[in-house]
């Protein structure tokens, strides 16, 4: 198992941090502040910490309804939430250029905009706070509640003073995986949102079009900037997950 | 099919389960170990099953050095508190699965199969599966399990621990009565000393990862050998300098050289016993167990002044090194 | 209660906003044309090259992640070894790491330049613009899916039934395949169905390693961005549906998979 792992993860790996510093820190370091791979970053690192607040909301309130809640078509709306895993990501892309692209029946045509990009990454995210949530929610003492609306609090004081607490490990373990997702999204983007250097240019794309054009220089130097940012995701997944147990490992 | 544990230790981490523990089981015997949570009964039996390897020491069976060898090996049965059931098989395959391990022919096993699960009054139940039993019959169904294979030993780890009351006393009656018809040496973990003393020839008493003291129950309640297996195996109270058991305390009515003066402050009347909480004449506190009849002839009230008279000497369990 | 009534529209229409309601774009612009062109589309000889080139390498990646994941995982959990945490770690990685990374680390180790290339090359075997560096990217994206799903599975069940197993005298082997495996074999299958779906929608590092060479080295998806590209959007919309199809019976699986959340 070791050594599937060291072939198929470490080596490649290896191969491009090597890579990447080869030819000194300098040229490391102007590849990384190139105007266009800093217009890059800077999209994608803005886009994806929006997302990623947008999903902190809206999916624990997904999550919320899907737990709490009880209606009609609430196991087709816990189904549907997978979507994103399920569907190849460049469909994903075809789909919203449906319905907002050039000829949508909404009139809207939001194709190669920054809010393109926001909108697709919405898209590819949407399953990870619910998913991470849902468990967690599920698993809430109801009694605690309870207990806190018998000594008087109300709703939104409940919320905030007992449910809150518990599942914020869960959210921001959401929020964290949402945010690596989407730093590192290429399939739904390269549709629609043209690709406009230094306008609509995600990381993910830079790295590519620079494979394409033989500058691996460039494309290695961002490239290990994402992959430092996606082992910094995992960490602190981690470490959040640590902490969530903190209480049930007692001494 | 005797065991033999020899200056057994073992230890997690930091912390020490056992010290230098032996102990000797009779072949065809009931042994209960009895103790507390931590005191290594459980890390002891396990070692015995070679479901852990001790650190230091060896582990006899039936006379032979049995230390290195796996579990497969040693012809242990093995019943665990949480049933360890095999929640994807049904109940007639989990008990076969001992059989079909060791490849018998598939009208053996169905034979054994039938006559186990007659014997743990399961018939019928052949086809369910185990969460479609409540627990008691799945830890029936785990006994059967281990025993379809004629182990030479059977080992219980709180086999009946997470059973609500009713049904372990019932299952405790059932294992004995079981015992006495097929005398499998048999080992059976346990917290509660009633359990034991009910159940077992001979109990052994651990604590802290040592053994206090290995006796049959009358002995260890009538003789024990320190002041831990007096309180475990029943209450205690402080009379005159000495422990004493609450039923072997009077209250009398005649004054004499051995009696002191209380003051009743309670009287509990638990259906087949009564319990009577006192103050001392010199402020101390007393509890004096009484039967149903005791009781009722005594008339006792709260406030009222009695007399109470220490078990002779020799009557009760002394330990001469318990003094004041 | 008003607030359910609120916080439910939100869920709705936001889930009708970004979700469903571009897939049901999807459905009815593909079909508007008619379904003659999407069946030209479909039926051309590189689009169906590009259909089974892309099966061929889920079918490969499939099992060698299963296998690995149900390995990875017992050693996880069962097994106390230095480096667990580690082998967590990257395992993981795959999950927040740019596809399109991974293409490009491929290509530094095997591409003209890289550290393998050439050696290979000189032994006839070709890996990038060829369908093993797509096996390679595939089996990368798609690697922690299964383990993921065991992990947790098994430590919840413990290994009780194991010991058990033990005491009844199987061996290690026999206590594997009689118990172990029976146990976990809903989460493996849950695992199976997301790496599938993972190894048929993989774009971005296949992208990089393929060459996007038409009838040789195009899959499934890259084809339907060759399409789009060239304003064949029957052709694109064609080879969607087929995915989205696919995607839908994937759902419905994972759906029934999943473990009953009781009320």
């Amino acid at each position: 198992m070791t050594t599937f792992l060291s072939v198929v993860v470490l080596l490649p790996i290896a191969a491009l941090v090597w890579s990447s510093g080869s030819h000194g820190r300098h040229a490391f370091w102007s590849a990384v502040t190139a105007p266009e791979a800093v217009a890059a970053l800077k999209l994608t690192l803005g886009a994806s910490l929006l997302v990623a607040a947008v999903n902190a909301v809206v999916g624990t309130i997904t999550a919320w309804v899907l737990v709490r809640d009880d209606f009609t078509g609430r196991s087709l709306m816990n189904a549907v939430i997978d979507l994103p895993f399920a569907l190849p990501t460049i469909v994903g892309g075809l789909t919203l250029l449906t319905l907002y692209g050039p000829r949508s029946p909404l009139g809207l045509d939001l194709a190669y905009t920054r809010t393109a990009v926001v909108l697709a990454l919405l898209f590819e995210t949407l399953p990870f706070v619910v998913r991470t949530v849902q468990p967690v929610l599920h698993e809430l003492d109801r009694e605690a509640e309870e207990a806190a609306r018998s000594l008087g609090a109300h709703e939104g004081r409940v919320f905030r003073s007992i449910v809150l607490p518990n599942i914020l490990p869960g959210i921001l373990s959401g929020v964290a995986l949402a945010f690596a997702r989407a730093v590192g999204e290429i399939g739904a983007i390269v549709l629609v949102s043209g690709n406009l250097p230094f306008r609509t240019e995600v990381a993910a794309v830079f790295v590519f079009n620079h494979i394409q054009s033989g500058d691996e220089n460039g494309a290695a130097a961002v490239a290990v900037v994402l992959l430092a940012l996606a082992f910094g995701v995992l960490l602190a997944v981690g470490g959040l997950r640590h902490l969530a147990t903190r209480h049930e490992r007692g001494t | 099919m005797s065991i033999d544990a020899r200056n057994v230790s073992k230890r997690f981490g930091s912390f020490q389960a056992l010290h230098d523990v032996s102990l000797h089981v009779d072949g065809g015997s009931l042994t209960a170990l009895l103790g507390p949570s931590g005191s290594g009964k459980s890390t002891l039996l396990r070692i015995v099953a070679g479901l852990e390897r001790p650190d230091a020491g060896e582990v006899r069976l039936g006379g032979e050095d049995a230390t290195a060898l796996a579990p497969q090996h040693r012809g242990v049965g093995f019943v665990f508190q949480h049933y360890a059931a095999f929640k994807h098989m049904t109940v007639r395959d989990n008990v076969a699965f001992g059989l079909e391990v060791r490849k018998r022919p598939k009208a053996e096993i169905r034979a054994r199969v039938d006559e186990l699960l007659a014997l743990v009054q399961l018939t019928g139940f052949g086809d369910r599966y185990p969460a479609q039993l409540s627990g008691g019959q799945r830890q029936r169904m785990a006994l059967a399990r281990a025993l379809a294979p004629e182990p030479r030993v059977l080992l219980l780890d709180e086999p009946f621990g997470a059973l609500d009351a009713r049904v372990r006393a019932e299952l405790r009656t059932w294992l004995r009565r079981l015992h006495e018809e097929a005398h499998t040496t048999t080992v059976l973990v346990t917290h509660d000393q009633a359990e034991a003393m009910e159940v077992a020839d001979r109990v052994v008493v651990m604590n802290e990862g040592r053994v206090e003291q290995a006796a049959p129950p009358r002995e260890l309640y009538d003789a024990p050998a320190s002041e831990f297996v007096l309180r475990f195996l029943g209450e205690a109270v402080w009379f005159d300098g000495r422990l004493v058991r609450p039923h072997d305390l009077e209250i009398v009515l005649d004054a004499d050289a051995t009696t002191r003066e209380a003051q009743v402050d309670r009287i509990v009347h638990l259906g087949f016993e009564a319990r009577c909480e006192l103050t001392l004449d010199d402020g101390s506190p007393l509890m004096v167990q009484l039967t149903r009849l005791q009781a009722a002839e005594l008339e006792l009230e709260p406030g009222q002044i009695v007399l109470v008279r220490g078990p002779g000497v020799g009557v009760c369990g002394e330990l001469p090194h318990v003094v004041g | 209660m008003a607030r359910r009534a609120g916080l439910r529209s939100v869920a709705v229409v936001y889930l009708l906003a970004v979700l469903l309601g571009p897939l049901a774009m999807v459905f009815y612009r593909a079909f508007g044309q008619g379904v003659r062109p999407l069946w030209v589309a479909l039926t051309d000889a590189n689009t169906v090259h590009a259909f089974r080139l892309t099966l061929e390498i889920t079918a490969i990646a499939v099992p060698v992640n299963t296998v690995f994941g149900v390995v990875c995982a017992l050693a996880i959990v069962r097994r106390r070894f230095p480096g667990a945490g580690i082998v967590n770690a990257l395992v993981d990685l795959p999950l927040a790491l740019s596809p399109v990374v991974v293409g490009l680390m491929l290509f530094l180790l095997y591409g003209r330049t890289g550290w393998f290339g050439p050696s290979l090359a000189g032994h006839g075997v070709q890996v990038l613009f060829a369908t093993p560096s797509l096996v390679l990217a595939t089996i990368f994206v798609s690697l922690p899916f299964v383990a993921r799903e065991v992990v947790p599975t098994l430590r919840e069940l413990g290994d009780e039934q194991e010991q058990a197993a033990y005491t009844l005298g199987a061996s290690g082997r026999q206590a594997f395949w009689r118990i172990t495996l029976p146990s976990i074999r809903w989460a493996v299958v849950y695992g199976v169905v997301l790496t599938t779906a993972r190894s048929l929608g993989e774009y971005g590092a296949v992208a990089v390693v393929s060459g996007h060479i038409e009838g040789k080295t195009e899959t499934a998806t890259l084809r339907v961005q060759d399409y789009y590209e060239n304003f064949n959007t029957a052709g694109a919309y064609g080879i969607a549906i087929v995915l989205a199809a696919i995607s839908v019976l994937v759902l419905l699986a994972l759906t029934l998979l999943r473990p009953k959340e009781g009320a």
